[in-house]
């Protein structure tokens, strides 16, 4: 009688503090790495950073951790992995000289690729980002970057794409192609980028 | 006003919906939208899918989400400066599947994403992963 009484306040205590469960599974990326990610239960911590590798909490709130099989994995998400939105790509303009003239031979090439692929992706969205070499201070280099991003903008809008798909950012210095010292110019660093989405 | 309506909602936007499959909605305050491709999500959005659904939504930040059938998916803040690539990404996988590949804020300042599922938060250092919820 006494060890059912226990039975049943074990069952009952179980029953109040039960964690909800819940599983992630790490994939590599595109290229084929893995990155990292940290799990916490009210009452555990756990990092997994190996493909395929998932973690899943229990009503205790721990970890129960395993290497899954890759295909198991894409056989049982196949729906969620189908629906994956394509993923963005960026093509590059250089300017040369640092102004905008330059960039015109280049440009019509670039055009007719991010033309290509507007038409293969749905709801497009294009975000034109200026970038700067390290000559002149941040401020001035945020605001040139904007200049860049905005004078590709036009050149595309002058081209035939609806305005409404395109928005501008400015990047300056802080993204360099090649990184290099403050004050150093290099043509490499002063593009601007289409990222298509 | 409009206009500036418009800005304000134009700053809010987390991202737009790439992909729609089968039964898919969006709930916004008391509405219920449906979600097809084009639809834009806002912070405070709940994306649900249903037993035949799935979902595939790009965020401004380049993040990829996708949610399998019977999935609930609730953005609760998103944050993005084009310029700085600083920004908040909050959600929460109510039900179901969410497939996510991390974009520019998990790369500029991974302290400001966060994912919860049911027992568990997540932190992500630029990376590709599946959070399943169950039913």
């Amino acid at each position: 009688m006494l060890l059912f009484a226990a039975g049943l306040v074990g069952i009952l205590y179980l029953g109040l503090t039960a964690q909800p469960t819940s599983t992630v599974v790490l994939l590599p990326d595109a290229e084929g790495r893995t990155g990292a990610v940290e799990l916490h239960t009210p009452d555990a911590s756990q990092s997994l950073n190996t493909p395929f590798a998932s973690a899943s909490s229990n009503a205790r709130g721990a970890f129960v951790v395993q290497i899954e099989n890759a295909d198991q994995v894409r056989q049982r998400y196949a729906q969620t992995l189908a629906a994956r939105p394509n993923p963005p790509v960026s093509f590059m303009l250089v300017f040369e000289f640092g102004s905008a003239v330059d960039i015109a031979p280049t440009f019509k090439p670039v055009l007719a690729q991010l033309l290509a692929a507007v038409a293969t992706y749905p709801a497009p969205e294009i975000t034109v980002i200026g970038h700067t070499d390290t000559v002149g201070s941040r401020k001035d280099n945020d605001a040139l970057a904007i200049q860049r991003a905005g004078t590709v903008r036009d050149m595309l809008v002058e081209a035939g794409v609806d305005p409404s798909l395109i928005a501008i950012a400015g990047r300056g210095e802080r993204e360099p192609a090649v990184p290099t010292a403050d004050e150093v110019p290099l043509a490499d660093n002063r593009r601007v980028e289409i990222n298509l989405r | 006003m409009l206009l500036a309506s418009q800005a304000a909602q134009a700053a809010d936007e987390a991202g737009t919906i790439k992909v729609s499959n089968g039964q898919v909605s969006v709930q916004r305050d008391a509405q219920q939208l449906p979600a097809t491709v084009g639809t834009r999500i806002f912070t405070n959005d709940r994306v649900v899918t249903g037993a035949d659904g799935s979902v595939g939504i790009t965020l401004r930040d380049n993040t990829l989400l996708s949610a399998g059938p019977n999935s609930a998916l609730d953005l609760n803040k998103f944050s993005f400066d084009s310029t700085t690539h600083a920004g908040t990404i909050d959600a929460t996988v109510r039900r179901g599947t969410l497939s996510v590949i991390s974009g520019k804020i998990a790369k500029a300042t991974p302290e400001g994403v966060r994912f919860s599922a049911p027992g568990m938060t997540l932190g992500v250092r630029g990376t590709s992963f599946l959070i399943d919820a169950g039913q």
